[in-house]
Parts: structure tokens; sequence; C-alpha cells
């Protein structure tokens, strides 16, 4: 049986691109799960046609957990818009979305962050930042989702903490 | 040289039908692309279009050019070539050529099926046809027999090899002949995905069959099927980059051995990362979306071991050609011959889409760019340049081979080989910048209202390579068209430029020559990678209906 032949430069290079590949696997799962950059999770399930129906959803919005330090924020996409279009969060404070489609799927990203759901109906998405940084970040669809598509945005209000609630 | 074999004027027809549908759907495909290009601009030539009934909206465009460019363009061209390399590398016929015919054919009206319910702006869904938007089942329907139509070419093709086999035990198959069939397998694994999205989910509820389906379960079949996708786009531009190129630059091929173990870990490694298109994907645990980000990354190893060879190969080739020193071998190589050209035009882009794609994949990072405008930056560098200029100089011998004329206009073809580079390198650059930025993917930008003024300088250069692009095309479509019906009869057949090996081929060892037990390895790391994750979304599904009002 003919063995396996292997240019010695092919061996050097194959093996530069195993070490590539190990430090990559070690620095996402750094990243991922030591430093706290995480991909969206699942909160629940729930059927879209019954948002109304549920104390939670009924009323989207920002709730206060903890004053200046903890808030939930819940968000409907519809077409072609979010609802509520305006939230205002106090800066340094750790914001949890929890977001969900009433209809069709969406996306929700918020610019110059790394939040970033893909909406979809019937499931109930998961991600927390905490804004540093006073002022307005607005959150868009990326997701195509018919003709209204492209106008389908909002905006995020951060004051700064002494101003919240004013 | 004379050919060592000859095909039948059949087999060229036959070959030469799936070129003309893939070069026909590129021609009224390409056109839309430009014009989002424009629209971004601030271009737009949308309520033009509309008067014209050329299309409806933005959106009907978009489904055009994915579904005409990215499907219908690849998936024809790709098994044309393939055809051509089965018997010709196998130096016989298709063991059942009406078989082959029967999926081509299938192929096509499954085809003008789904092209009839966008023309008629019915099915302005894209081309990931994510529910629950709905289109009429018609449309799933010729995706279907699209789909079904290509597996019986492949199985055509896994006959021919049988018995090919049969009739030269111990014979290593032809490099290119193995490689043909290795992305006919890929592709039957990839596409058992959206099969089963098509088949179980989309038709029934479409119909009218079931209520609602799990919108998170069908994103999973149709990512299972989503990224193979490239590797099927990619592996018959690998083939000519392995198995003909180092010819065609005056080389060999510097490691048939290698070449092959590249394919064997594609088909090992490329299904299995779906979840890297599904990070921000609320229903499926971070644990296993970190598995398929390492799977994922894992395929840098046979794209690396794809580098190096090709490189060494065209090392080789520069130095037979005089070049001396260190890049002195990179100058000598043919850069004016259009059908080398392409192919290292479109190798050097494909670079910057490999690191693009480190990035997408990487767990963390893709959480800043997944819908954004980077990722379709990062597919025209991948399909669109790498694969797309691959398979235009593949055609410049091919389609002179099959029609028996010469290849029109060099001169034209040359130029139309740098200019999509120049375009492409334009328009992808400033595609990626507005990704970081956070543009969203799939939307008319020149519209949208919260785009700030400092992104209008990126906005621009989008449009400008558009304009690249949009006259590069029509050359290509013109050269294509004047080569198959206008030009000059050839004296003689059209030389096959097959790359010799550098080493006996007969030295590649026997595991790089059998089906089963990579085949075992890939069915068995498929079943790991989408079985717990399945069974936890089938258990819980959450049925959605179709919207009531039409959405485009």
């Amino acid at each position: 049986m003919a063995s396996l032949h292997i240019d010695k430069h092919e061996k050097r290079w194959i093996t530069i691109s195993m070490v590539l590949l190990a430090a990559f696997a070690v620095l996402i799962g750094v990243a991922g799960f030591a430093l706290g950059v995480q991909v969206p999770t699942l909160d629940q399930k729930i059927d879209p046609a019954k948002l109304d129906q549920d104390p939670e959803w009924s009323n989207p919005g920002v709730r206060e957990i903890v004053p200046g330090k903890k808030y939930e924020v819940f968000i409907i996409a519809q077409t072609w818009q979010f609802t509520p279009r305006e939230i205002v969060v106090p800066a340094g404070a750790k914001v949890t979305f929890y977001v969900t489609s009433r209809d069709i799927q969406h996306g929700f990203k918020v610019l110059d962050t790394d939040l970033n759901v893909q909406v979809i109906p019937g499931y109930v998405g998961k991600l927390s930042y905490t804004f540093k940084k006073p002022g307005e970040y607005k959150f868009i669809c990326t997701e195509y989702c018919g003709l209204g598509h492209a106008a389908m945005f909002g905006v995020i209000k951060v004051v700064p903490p002494e101003e919240y609630g004013q | 040289m004379q050919n060592e074999y000859t095909l039948t004027r059949a087999e060229k027809r036959f070959i030469g039908w799936h070129l003309f549908v893939a070069i026909s759907a590129l021609a009224i495909g390409s056109f839309y692309g430009p014009m989002q290009a424009f629209n971004y601009a601030g271009w737009n030539f949308y309520p033009l279009l509309r008067k014209l009934y050329i299309a409806r909206s933005y959106y009907q465009g978009l489904t055009l050019h994915g579904v005409l460019n990215a499907v219908v363009w690849t998936t024809f061209f790709i098994l044309g070539f393939l055809t051509f390399n089965m018997i010709y590398g196998l130096k016989r016929p298709l063991k059942y050529p009406k078989l082959n015919a029967f999926g081509f054919w299938m192929m096509v009206v499954g085809v003008l099926l789904a092209a009839y319910y966008i023309l008629a702006n019915k099915a302005s869904v894209l081309y990931t046809f994510y529910p629950p938007m709905q289109a009429p089942w018609p449309f799933y329907l010729g995706l279907v027999l699209l789909v079904v139509g290509s597996w019986i070419e492949g199985y055509g093709f896994y006959f021919t090899l049988h018995q090919w086999k049969k009739d030269n035990p111990g014979v290593r198959t032809p490099f290119i002949a193995f490689a043909s069939v290795a992305t006919m397998v890929l592709w039957q694994l990839a596409t058992l995905g959206v099969a089963i999205e098509a088949l179980f989910m989309l038709l029934p509820w479409s119909a009218g069959l079931v209520k609602g389906i799990d919108i998170q379960l069908a994103r999973t079949f149709f990512w299972w099927f989503g990224h193979p996708l490239v590797y099927f786009w990619l592996l018959p531009a690998y083939l000519s980059w392995y198995g003909y190129l180092p010819r065609q630059a005056g080389g060999k091929l510097f490691s048939d051995t290698m070449a092959r173990l590249a394919f064997w870990l594609f088909i090992l490694l490329s299904v299995p990362v779906g979840f890297h298109h599904q990070f921000v994907d609320p229903g499926v645990a971070p644990g296993w979306k970190y598995i398929h980000a390492l799977l994922t990354l894992s395929v840098v190893i046979p794209s690396l071991m794809t580098l190096f060879t090709v490189v060494a190969s065209l090392e080789y080739a520069g130095r037979q050609r005089g070049g001396k020193g260190l890049m002195g071998w990179l100058t000598a190589l043919p850069w004016d011959d259009p059908i080398v050209a392409s192919q290292l035009l479109g190798g050097i882009l494909f670079i910057f889409g490999g690191f693009g794609g480190i990035v997408n994949a990487s767990y963390n990072t893709n959480l800043i760019l997944h819908n954004t405008a980077w990722v379709p930056g990062h597919f025209h560098l991948t399909v669109s340049t790498a694969v797309t200029l691959t398979f235009m100089g593949i055609s410049f011998w091919l389609v002179p081979y099959i029609t028996g004329r010469e290849l029109c206009c060099r001169k034209v073809a040359l130029w139309m080989v740098y200019l999509w580079f120049i375009g492409m390198s334009i328009f992808s650059q400033a595609m990626h910048s507005l990704g970081l930025l956070g543009a969203p993917r799939r939307t008319p930008l020149g519209e949208a209202p919260y785009i700030p003024p400092e992104w209008s300088g990126l906005l621009l250069r989008v449009g400008i390579g558009g304009i690249f692009l949009l006259i590069a095309v029509y050359m290509y479509i013109w050269i294509m068209v004047h080569t198959a019906f206008f030009a000059k009869k050839a004296e003689k057949e059209v030389e096959i430029q097959v790359a010799e090996a550098m080493t006996d081929v007969q030295a590649v060892p026997e595991w790089l020559d059998a089906w089963k037990p990579w085949l075992v390895g890939a069915v068995a790391l498929l079943i790991v990678a989408y079985t717990p994750v399945l069974i936890d979304l089938i258990s819980g599904m959450v049925p959605v209906a179709a919207p009531a009002m039409k959405l485009w």
C-alpha cells in the first residue's frame, strides 16, 4: 500500500495552519465564554398571535428592575415597525433586551454596539448590553420583511444617570 | 497536440445546453445587481424599471439577482462542466445518458416554474425564501425539481464512475473525474437539508395542508444547505485550479495526492457548519453554535492546503517560463491570457474572501456583521469573483470546444476579466466597510431614512463598482454569444489542457480513492452536529401562519 507523501514545505505549511486554527478556537472560546461576548439566547417560546394576551408582551417597553443599575426592554417587531420606537435608558446600567416578532422574520441590530438578533416569530431572543456613553443609538431591521423594510428603525436614547426619569 | 479523447456531438450539445441556461440566467440576473448598487449611490432607476415592467420593486430585482446568479448560473454551469470532466476524465460516455438528460430537463422545468412566479412578482421572497413569508406552492415545487434534477445528474455520474472502477481495478480515478463526483456527493449531503425544508414544511404549508410551521426549524434546515452550497460552487473552481490551471499556465500539478485529500476534507467538514449562519438565532443553544464555529474554522485546513498546492504549481509554471528570483515566477505567468488571468485574479480576491470568511465564522465577531452589507461584500469575493471569474475562464475554452468556433475577441475577453476584478474590488471593499458601520444587507440604502451622511462616500463607491461590473458582465455575454453562434469556425478541436501531476498518480494512497470511509465519516459528523438541536426544535415546535397580506 502506497503511503501518503507530503512535501516537507507543505508539511510545515499545514502545521502552521493547524496552529492558527487552534489559536482561533481558543481565542473565540475565551471571548465567548470568559469575557462574556455572548450570542443571543432563547428566553422563551410564545405564539405570536397571542402576544396581546400575555401580561409581559401586551405592553412592551422599558421595565426598571434596579434603578440606575438594571433594566429590561421588551420589543415587538412587526411589518414595518418596532414597538416601542423610542427607548430611554440610563448610561452605565445593564440593559437586557427581549425581542420577538408578531408576524414574520425581522432583524434587530443596534448600531455602534454588538447587539444583534434574528427576530423569529414564536421565539423570544434575549441579549444584554451596558451603554457606557450617553447618546442616541439607532436600532434597525436587518432582515428583509417586505416593501417597507428600509424604513423600519427606532432609537435608544441613552441619558446620563442623573437625568434619567426627569 | 491531439486530444486523447473526443466527445460526441450529442455529448457536446448536452453540455452546451447546460451552459446556455447558465449564461442566459447570468445575462438576466446580472442586470439587477448593478441596479441595487446604483440605488445605494443615490441613482435610483427603480421608478423607471417599474414603468418599463422590468422590476416592480427593489426586492423583486434582488430575488431575480439572487436566484438567477447564485442558483441557476452556478448550478447549470457546474453540471455542464462536471459532465465534461466525467466523460473526458474517464474517457468513456456516461453510463446512462438518458438518465442525465432526464435530470437536466427536470432542472429546466423547475427553473421555469420558479422563474414564472418571480417574474410575475408573486414570489419576491429572495433566494433564501424565509418563512413565514409565503410564495405560491408551485414556486417551492420548482425549487424541489431543480434540486432533485441535479441529484439525478449526480446519480448518473456515480453509475458511470462505478462502471469505470469495475473495468479498471486498482487504477486511481483520474483527478478531474474524482473531483466531479466528490462535488456531487457534497451537493447531495448539503441539499438534503433544503429538500426536507421544502418537502415537509414549505410545500404542505403553502398548499394550505397545514396551518403553520416552526420558523426556527425551517431556518435550521435551510442553513444545513446554505453553507455547503458555497462549497458546491467552489469545488468546481478548485477542480479547474488543480486540474487545468497548472498546465494552462505552463506547468504541472504540484501534488495530486494533496488535491484529493483537500477534496475529501471538504466533503467531511463543509456540511456540519450551518449554525455559523445562525449565531444570532434565539432557538439554537450557544454551545452548539460554538461547536459549529469550530467545525467551520476547520475548513481553513483544506482551504490553506489548496492555496499551497495551487501556488506551488503556479510557481513551477512561472519558473518553467523563465521567471527568476523570489517573485519573478509570478510576473512570468501569462497574465495576458484571459483563461489564465481570470483564474489568477479570481484567486487573488479569494484570499480576501477567505479572511472575511474566518471573521464570519467566528462566534463573537459575527455579532457585528450578521445581516449587514459585509455579508454580500464577502460573497461577492467568493462566488461572484473567485467562482464566477474561474467559470468565465473555463467558458473561454469550453464553449469553443463545444461549438467548434474560435474564441471571439480575445482582447475584449482580457479587458473584461480585469474590469471585473477592479469593479469587484471597489464594490466589495465598500460593502465590507458599510457592514462594519452597521448598514443592513438586502436593503435599498438609497431610501433608508436612518443612513447617516458620513456613509455617502462608501455608498458612492458601491455604485462605481456597479458601473464596472455592469459593463464587464455584458462584455462577457457579448463574447459568449459571438463565440457560440457567429465566430470563425476553428480549424481543429480546442486542445484540452488537463494538468499532469508532478508525481506518479498511482502513488496516491488507496484510501484517498476509496469512498466508503469518507462518506461514513461525513454522514456521522452530520448526524452528531445536527441531531440534538433538531430533536430539541422538533419536540417544541411553535407553528406560525403566513401573513394575511402580500408584503411586496
